[in-house]
């Protein structure tokens, strides 16, 4: 498959049509693997990781899963194409800049992507859309048992997978959902949501992964250690304490209405509003209005259909996906006209706010 | 491994400390530590407690050369792992075992793996204790009435034995004892 057409095509997960999308974005599940009797990509020479790469990279794409797959070496995309994959979430920032010796093979639907040479021989991941963490970690683990037939994995009794970084040791997991809470933020309880689950072991990072900041209300809630739980128990316990967050922010969003209904509908209105008509929108401002908008969504003041233009426009609108839309570079001002120009086109449609649902009855006549 | 000093108990602190451009490194027990008053790192001279530990008769490997240990496969060093903080190659995990569990204790809170094992490796004593473990899930699932979560480890147990000859002869074993 050309790139092209896979920029076409907007990935699966980024339509919200899975279980508990209206808090569960995405879910995301990775394996770290590498092969014995050569060095780990970070330690090797150029030499040794295109080695490994020729090793690789044909029986990934054998994989029944990669029929008509992406696969392309990371110095063969340019800046734009490496970022686009970056901002789909499919390579990570740290593999969109190695140099040789490195390449990612995806699948058609763009929902499994293997990112060779990353900081460990195999990265491979499965992106879902809503709270599907065990569906993708069975889809991964199937993956990961047919290469092993072929491939001859690093493990150790003791240490279970040997990878790179101990900080992946053991079953060489990550598995994260992204949680989408602006009534967590709004009624100002997520710093102690954070607290809570940083205190029993889980990460909770922005948007883009480690270091990046919070933006559209999303956050990326993952397990720490990956030594001395099996995958099961690790994905369990996680599962658990998103059911326990979602909770959390049903009851908050449940209370701004019942407590604050101006404040929310005014916050709703004016995302909408300024999104609908504004001719020059920033990334982090645009992001954060459509949370506020999705969140509309949710509350019935749009459509619940419409949250899918929504979650499609909060990648859409990141800047390399622009630029491949004006199929040239842009400067931040043009970046920021054509954002607002996206969205005020994909907004168009939708019909007038319907905020009947968030005002209390005033009256009680009809009781 | 055994104290350098008292050549008794186990070691429990891992010094390393670079004087005059060498490395040296002893290993200490809990109470030759106290003695040596290690519990201030900057107050004390390796050199020092490696005289006093030739002293006692100890073979401790001195810094004569360069020799830090490095992985025969790959080269990496000590040194290198405290720069990146990254290994080398799947070897260096068995080059670099002393002091592992240490660190691996703060990071996962565990040291030893359980979970998924390649097919090709696995063994009745490995498969044995992931069959247990997926069992201990499924039971807590069902006593705390998560039927939906219950029906998964059930599956995966299948799936499990499916998958891996060991798991399969060792079930088919179980199932023939009265």
């Amino acid at each position: 498959m050309k790139f092209e057409t896979l920029l076409r095509k907007p990935a699966e997960w980024m339509r919200s049509t899975g279980p508990s999308h209206e808090i569960v974005s995405t879910s995301r599940v990775r394996l770290a693997r590498n092969i014995t009797g050569h060095p780990f990509p970070g330690w090797g020479k150029h030499q040794e990781r295109i080695a490994v790469m020729g090793i690789i990279r044909p029986i990934v794409e054998q994989l029944p899963e990669m029929r008509d797959s992406f696969s392309e070496e990371m110095t063969s995309l340019n800046a734009i194409q490496k970022q686009v994959l970056v901002e789909r979430h499919l390579v990570s920032r740290e593999h969109a800049a190695k140099g040789p010796g490195c390449a990612t093979v995806m699948n058609r639907q763009q929902t499994v992507s293997i990112m060779i040479n990353e900081e460990d021989h195999l990265r491979m991941q499965a992106l879902r859309p809503g709270l599907q963490l065990r569906a993708a970690f069975e889809q991964l683990s199937g993956i990961d048992s047919v290469l092993e037939q072929k491939l001859d994995f690093a493990f150790d009794e003791n240490y279970g997978y040997l990878t790179s970084c101990p900080t992946n040791l053991g079953t060489g997991m990550r598995a994260s959902a992204m949680l989408h809470l602006p009534g967590l933020v709004l009624s100002e309880q997520i710093g102690q949501t954070i607290q809570g689950a940083n205190r029993i072991g889980l990460a909770v990072r922005g948007l883009y992964g480690e270091g990046t900041e919070a933006l559209a209300n999303l956050f990326q809630i993952s397990n720490q250690a990956t030594l001395g739980r099996s995958e099961e128990a690790i994905i369990d316990h996680l599962e658990t304490v998103i059911q326990d967050i979602m909770e959390s922010e049903r009851n908050a969003r449940f209370r701004l209405v019942e407590e604050k209904p101006a404040m929310i509908m005014d916050q709703v209105g004016r995302a909408f509003a300024i999104l609908r008509y504004a001719h020059t929108l920033p990334s982090k401002e645009a992001l954060n209005l459509l949370s506020l908008t999705r969140l509309g969504c949710d509350l019935g003041v749009f459509a619940p259909e419409d949250a899918e233009i929504v979650n499609l426009l909060l990648t859409e609108i990141q800047p390399a996906h622009l630029q491949v839309e004006a199929k040239r570079r842009l400067s931040a001002e043009e970046r920021d006209s054509l954002r607002a120009e996206i969205i005020r086109r994909n907004l168009k449609n939708l019909p007038e706010p319907d905020f009947n649902g968030i005002v209390p009855p005033r009256d009680s006549e009809h009781e | 491994m055994k104290c350098d000093v008292c050549q008794q108990k186990e070691a429990s602190i891992f010094l390393t400390q670079i004087a005059e451009g060498k490395m040296h490194k002893v290993n200490l027990c809990d109470s030759c530590a106290q003695e040596k008053g290690v519990t201030n790192p900057t107050g004390f001279g390796l050199t020092e407690m490696l005289g006093d530990a030739a002293v006692a008769g100890t073979v401790v490997k001195r810094a004569t050369s360069p020799t830090e240990r490095t992985c025969p496969d790959c080269g990496f060093s000590q040194s290198d792992f405290k720069k990146t903080g990254r290994f080398g190659c799947s070897t260096c995990y068995l080059v670099f075992s002393d002091g592992l569990d240490a660190l691996l204790e703060a990071m996962h809170k565990h040291t030893r793996h359980r979970g998924k094992v390649p097919a090709r490796l696995a063994s009745t004593k490995n498969m044995q204790e992931r069959l247990n473990e997926l069992e201990e899930g499924l039971q807590a699932c069902i006593g705390s009435q998560n039927f939906e979560k219950a029906a998964w480890y059930r599956d995966q147990i299948a799936r499990l034995k499916e998958d891996t000859p060991a798991a399969q002869a060792m079930s088919q074993e179980g199932a023939e004892e009265p």
